[in-house]
């Protein structure tokens, strides 16, 4: 322990904390930009970048940036004096200066990490007047650059590079051009992204936002030809909440549904029915390659790795090109409602699919550019119209005019709103493959399980691992959320060393909870646990928890698909994956750059 | 940063992978390696730095990165006289803004460009360590002292059979 002084106040800090945390330690929050710390998924960006940070020590000639600063014995430290506010504001105007005032029409005003900044620092005028950096705008399916509202922060690097080690950016060029970018700053649809939007999730500011489909929303509910339907996915009842004021962790999924009832939607539906219907193909998938492989067939790959997450195909289709192979070839949830709803749904009210707008909401990006996948659809009609991120939501549920709080508690319409807890647990990391495991037991072993809780395949570790028995027959379980954790087990696999039956992955840190479509966590990481906690609470309370026990999944199999794996599944609910690694970075015309 | 597309023969992929390992493929001599692969090719366009980020099993992102900040490096084919003029803060004061609009006056280029006839390009760099001769340029290996913007016709005058 070292002894140390901060305002004043003296206080103890363990050898090598930084002036920040120890700051934090004795009640003082020294304002930051750049720095950031999820703690709870061990993520910690401190790049001394920003100076907004800046402390004066004693004896020192400069200030010193507090996130990068380590504590040393007997050190003096004031916080805020003349020398250090007027530093913080000349450090805040010059940020500004290269930044575009438009905040009222901005996407992120209100949730925006720079205004609050330059609120709490008190700004009024900015000094320095000039130039401005600009660069050409960049769309992609989910994510949208407007770079001019770069502050070189560079936490999207991070979260990019460190966490899921995807590689799309980078920060590129120096001085005034300085940005972060993807190679040979062309769009990022043409570049490695995975669309996760760990990205958005934390830029600060308005450079990094989600294309927003509120509007086609809203045309599609005004449209009277169209018969309009919704489904929402796990992790936002979990989430939503937020937007509105709750604390964390508040379930909100029978206001959820009222809201979307009052929006216009003909019939409110939910994503965890086809979570179930997902456990159902991809249960008795890992269940037949299983037997398979152990019966010696040597052309069945284990383990089996999920689909269910966007972002997490699009990684190994660029990354492990050579291993599209193992993972399940299920359709993730939303895109199984999709086909259903387009066929089954449409044949049972009569409407013709061309009439038959379906909506998803998501807590997740890449979800966006799912819906975008040709394979996903049928004749140019995909199977999910459009899909919007917990985040757009609330504010279309804010532009409507409902007092979301106030909302009485409703259930969702059959027959696609019926679910398990089985299926909410899809939405945190682990909760897919402890689905899968409460269905492909007892479908394995023809008995009833024991117990239904699964306590060793959950947490917020980034990999997990547990080996179930399945009735002396024991199943290797391994689990990663992050993408650079599922990167470390798909090296394992390359290399012949991994002993895993079957892996749940998932791109975003805690899973879908912590997704790039959820409301904003500002650094704070014990919002993605709270949810992780609420998620698991709602399954203990719902009446059936095993995905095989829906009546209305039973009912469809019956009425419609067969079984799982039939040849009308294979069609309806299952993929191909493509080997993306050739589509090289190559420079055309139209993206270079100046 | 400017560039052109080429497509890379065989020979020249296996030079680069050459190159790397030389370096034993080590993330950490991205910079060696690209003054390496820059020095055997002569500049550094995209399909040589995703081979370079293929052989280091890095992003071509990240090496695209270090590319364009260091202005050494060049995403295009250098000319046949490479001119380098000092922009430090001695040849700065003493007027090297002014030899630079010249020089691009005189060959009808920007900075960071080469000539159509291949002959002269034009790039920037910062102090040459001969400040007591500023404005320095260089051309090739040669350097220039106390450079004027009206010197600057005779200068590339030498060049022109060249």
């Amino acid at each position: 322990m070292i002894k140390i002084t901060i305002d004043h106040k003296p206080i103890e800090v363990e050898k090598g904390t930084t002036v920040l945390k120890a700051a934090q330690q004795a009640g003082i929050h020294i304002p930051t930009l750049c720095y950031m710390h999820l703690e709870d998924l061990n993520i910690e960006h401190k790049p001394g970048g920003c100076r907004i940070c800046v402390v004066e020590v004693k004896g020192r000639k400069n200030l010193a940036p507090a996130c990068a600063t380590e504590c040393l014995d007997g050190m003096e430290i004031n916080t805020h004096t003349i020398r250090v506010l007027n530093a913080r504001k000349t450090v805040m105007e010059l940020i500004l200066s290269d930044h575009p005032t438009d905040c009222l029409v901005c996407a992120k005003s209100g949730n925006c990490d720079l205004q609050s900044m330059a609120h709490q620092l008190g700004i009024r005028k900015i000094h320095f007047e000039g130039e401005q950096s600009t660069y050409r705008e960049d769309t992609s399916p989910s994510i949208i650059r407007d770079m001019d509202k770069c502050i070189m922060c560079r936490r999207c690097e991070t979260m990019c590079n460190n966490f899921q080690t995807v590689g799309a950016l980078s920060a590129v060029n120096r001085g005034f051009m300085a940005v972060v970018a993807p190679a040979f700053e062309q769009n990022l649809d043409h570049s490695v992204c995975t669309y996760c939007g760990q990205c958005v999730a934390v830029c600060p500011t308005g450079a990094l936002t989600e294309v927003d489909h509120t509007n086609s929303v809203i045309r599609a509910l005004a449209d009277p030809t169209k018969t309009v339907i919704v489904q929402t996915a796990p992790a936002v009842r979990a989430a939503l909440g937020e937007e509105f004021g709750l604390e964390a962790g508040t379930l909100v999924t029978g206001k959820l549904v009222s809201a979307l009832r009052q929006l216009g939607f003909d019939y409110v539906f939910d994503t965890d029915w086809a979570a179930d219907l997902t456990i159902m193909e991809e249960g008795t998938e890992l269940l037949d390659r299983l037997a398979r492989h152990l019966n010696g067939d040597k052309t069945v790959a284990l383990p089996i790795l999920t689909s269910c997450c966007p972002a997490w195909v699009k990684f190994f289709e660029h990354q492990f090109p050579d291993m599209i192979d193992i993972p399940s070839s299920a359709r993730s949830p939303q895109q199984m409602f999709g086909a259903i709803a387009k066929t089954y749904f449409a044949d049972k009210i009569k409407v013709d699919r061309k009439n038959l707008v379906v909506v998803s909401i998501m807590p997740c990006l890449a979800k966006k550019y799912e819906c975008s996948r040709e394979e996903l659809g049928h004749d140019g009609n995909p199977d999910v119209d459009f899909s919007i991120s917990t985040r757009e939501l609330a504010n279309l549920i804010k532009q409507s005019n409902i007092d979301f709080t106030a909302l009485p508690d409703q259930d969702f319409d059959n027959p696609l709103g019926e679910s398990t807890g089985a299926a909410v647990i899809f939405g945190t990391t682990g909760g897919v493959i402890e689905a899968a495991v409460r269905t492909a037991y007892e479908l394995h072993t023809k008995k009833k399980l024991p117990k239904i809780d699964f306590h060793e395949l959950r947490g917020l570790d980034g990999i997990r691992q547990a080996t179930i028995d399945f009735d002396g027959l024991p199943i290797n379980i391994g689990i990663a959320h992050g993408l650079g954790n599922a990167r470390k087990l798909l090296e394992d696999i390359k290399a012949g060393k991994s002993k895993f039956h079957a892996i749940e992955i998932m791109a975003c840190p805690g899973g879908c909870i912590g997704g790039g479509g959820q409301p904003l966590h500002h650094g704070n990481s014990k919002v993605i646990k709270a949810r992780h906690e609420a998620i698991y609470k709602e399954d203990a309370l719902k009446p059936i928890r095993k995905s095989h026990e829906n009546p209305y999944i039973t009912k469809i199999y019956e009425e419609f698909l067969g079984k799982p794996m039939s040849e009308k599944s294979h069609h309806l609910l299952h993929t191909i994956y493509f080997d993306r690694s050739k589509k090289n970075v190559i420079i055309s015309d139209e993206h270079q750059a100046d | 940063m400017s560039s052109i597309k080429i497509q890379l023969k065989q020979s020249q992929i296996d030079k680069i992978a050459e190159i790397c390992k030389q370096f034993n493929n080590d993330e950490g001599e991205l910079i060696n390696v690209l003054h390496k692969t820059q020095h055997t090719f002569g500049y550094l366009p995209a399909e040589v730095q995703e081979v370079i980020a293929r052989e280091l099993k890095i992003p071509v992102a990240k090496v695209y990165g270090v590319v364009t900040f260091y202005s050494f490096f060049s995403m295009l084919p250098k000319g046949k006289n490479p001119i380098s003029i000092c922009m430090g803060t001695a040849c700065y004061v003493r007027g090297a803004e002014k030899v630079l609009d010249e020089l691009k006056k005189e060959l009808n280029i920007k900075v960071g460009e080469t000539t159509p006839d291949g002959k002269f390009s034009l790039s920037c760099l910062r102090c040459v360590g001969a400040c007591g001769l500023a404005p320095v340029l260089m051309i090739g290996e040669k350097t220039y002292g106390r450079v004027s913007p009206e010197g600057i016709k005779d200068i590339l005058k030498e060049y022109e059979n060249q």
